[in-house]
């Protein structure tokens, strides 16, 4: 390959917060060759995909999608977001397309060719696989899947490779939109179909996902440009205030991974173990040495989720030092007060205590035994079946803290009620799957359609 | 020989999720010999972490001594997945919160 290409970045995890359009517009005075976004995320939680749901707002989505759609169309580069809608399902690309043909259509936009790529491995091919005997293996020390995970699943996505998106890039689409792959893929599957080696591209991928994350000092939500050569990688910063060092690109290889040298993709593994950083300019700092080990199997990661229950919270605050000091007795004691009712905390219904001020963030991890604070407040979070027990189990076990029966001088209430009537939340979910499953195929599970938007009206 | 908090020592202390099963934290200095000394100082092992946060060791799914990074990272297994029932800090983003005033002599 001897043409180089360059990738502006403008946001990882696109629309959890919008981009900042400063650097973003700075960086559009460079020539680029495509502009690409992941848009997905597991860090968001079960919920999500659980409920084929979202958790950006769609005002933050248009902006993003807008600014990304009206650069693209008017420098006449590809645009690729990937793992629509947070969390990748096929209805977030159908809400994606929607977007797109809107700003599209309120901008008069001369017609454009339109890819998405959406997921065909659904629940049903799943039990199909585990009634074959396939194994579908577990990641981070989880079992295999088993029937009954499968069954426990409302929501799920398979995460594809780079070689579907190569190929819609390749039949010359303007704008591709997928459904859940992983995020390195996005900007991997550009640089394929430009030639590139896979050394260069899936490493590209990786250290552009995240957008100005690779960066220093710490800012999110800014724009980088990437540039792919035959056996290198360079990447810059475009806000003024922001530099990509050798020290800001291998801190970022380890960040959210657990592996600093080596990272799983669907065909195999980017080996960042020979990678040299040279700054090479103020803002840039040039990768050399990445390479991508092929796996003899073809293996994508599954992810799924599954409801659990409905969910309420009451907060409530502690200001009396004596009961701060006695906190775990009151609590104690309102847990009874619940069993009575409801029987075993964990069967029918589960109610948590996260008392902030004490060790709600840490749990049994945290090394600091006593509370220093002089005052506590409680999340009190009951789940269950129906939002009508949930709301039950919560106000009785927020009312037993203030009715609770402690040592005290205080005779006239034991918590200081942020709320009495429980906060409706939504429900809880559980990851099913996060596992992988090995096909035979990386392009046919994952179908491309292509069309024409803003063209001739099919009559 | 002197005794510092972490703090003074490292340029950044985060934790964050690795998949929805893990959290990795990453300890990274900004100058190599602080890093090298901290990493001889035998301060930071799979054992003096899982006591920090008494967790069992098997817990610590991966310790690594990232030269090209000058950091110290490791990864515990989680006890809940992220934003899963009864959790609470969905993207693991405030664990490394003892790491702050963690000593260590070099």
């Amino acid at each position: 390959m001897d043409k180089i290409i360059k990738v502006i970045c403008p946001n990882g995890h696109l629309s959890y917060a919008r981009m900042e359009k400063g650097s973003f517009d700075l960086g559009l005075q460079t020539k680029l060759d495509a502009i690409c976004a992941d848009a997905g995320s597991n860090d968001v939680g079960p919920y999500p995909l659980g409920a084929d749901s979202c958790t950006s707002p769609e005002t933050w989505q248009r902006y993003d999608i807008e600014n990304m759609l009206l650069a693209a169309r008017k420098l006449k580069i590809p645009m690729i977001i990937g793992s629509a809608n947070d969390c990748g399902s096929n209805k977030g690309v159908d809400k994606f397309v929607r977007i797109v043909r809107e700003i599209a259509q309120e901008h008069k936009l001369p017609p454009f060719k339109l890819a998405t790529i959406r997921c065909a491995i659904d629940k049903k091919h799943i039990q199909s696989a585990l009634e074959k005997g396939e194994r579908i293996q577990g990641l981070d020390g989880r079992a295999d899947l088993t029937r009954k995970d499968l069954h426990n699943t409302d929501g799920m996505v398979a995460v594809m490779g780079a070689e579907p998106i190569q190929r819609a890039v390749e039949t010359g689409a303007d704008i591709i939109i997928t459904s859940r792959t992983s995020d390195c893929c996005i900007f991997a599957s550009f640089a394929l179909a430009r030639g590139s080696s896979k050394d260069m591209a899936y490493y590209f991928g990786k250290v552009m996902e995240c957008a100005s994350f690779c960066a220093e000092p710490y800012m999110g939500k800014e724009s980088i440009i990437g540039t792919v050569g035959k056996d290198y990688v360079i990447v810059e910063a475009c806000h003024p205030g922001q530099r990509c060092t050798p020290a800001s690109l291998a801190g970022h290889a380890m960040y959210e991974r657990k592996d600093p040298f080596y990272e799983e993709v669907a065909g195999g593994t980017i080996d960042m173990r020979e990678c040299r950083y040279e700054q090479i300019s103020e803002k840039a700092t040039r990768v050399t040495g990445q390479k991508f080990i092929k796996a003899k199997d073809y293996y994508v990661k599954l992810e799924g989720a599954g409801r659990i229950g409905e969910r309420r919270y009451i907060i409530v605050g502690i200001r009396d030092p004596m009961t701060v000091a006695n906190i775990t007795k009151a609590i104690d004691w309102a847990k009874d007060k619940v069993v009575e009712q409801f029987g075993k905390n964990g069967k029918d219904y589960h109610l948590f205590y996260h008392v902030y001020g004490q060790n709600a963030i840490l749990g049994e991890m945290e090394p600091v035994k006593e509370i220093k604070s002089h005052e506590l407040c409680i999340a009190v979070e009951a789940v269950a079946s129906t939002a009508e027990k949930a709301d039950t189990i919560a106000t009785l076990g927020a009312r037993s803290i203030f009715y609770a029966r402690l040592k005290t001088k205080g005779t006239a209430g034991g918590a200081a009620l942020l709320t009495d009537e429980p906060l409706v939340a939504k429900p809880v979910y559980n990851w099913t799957m996060n596992h992988i499953m090995k096909i035979d195929d990386p392009y046919k599970h994952f179908p491309i359609t292509i069309e024409t938007v803003n063209g001739e009206e099919k009559k | 020989m002197k005794t510092y908090k972490l703090n003074e020592l490292a340029k950044t202390i985060r934790s964050k999720n690795a998949g929805p099963d893990n959290i990795t934290f990453d300890i990274i200095f900004a100058e190599k010999d602080i890093y090298e000394k901290v990493k001889k100082s035998g301060a930071i092992t799979k054992e003096t972490i899982a006591r920090l946060y008494s967790a069992p060791e098997n817990k610590i799914v991966t310790f690594v001594e990232y030269d090209p990074g000058n950091a110290l990272k490791f990864t515990f297994q989680r006890n809940k997945s992220n934003g899963t029932l009864g959790e609470s800090d969905l993207f693991g983003c405030q664990q490394y919160g003892p790491l702050i005033n963690y000593e260590v002599t070099i």
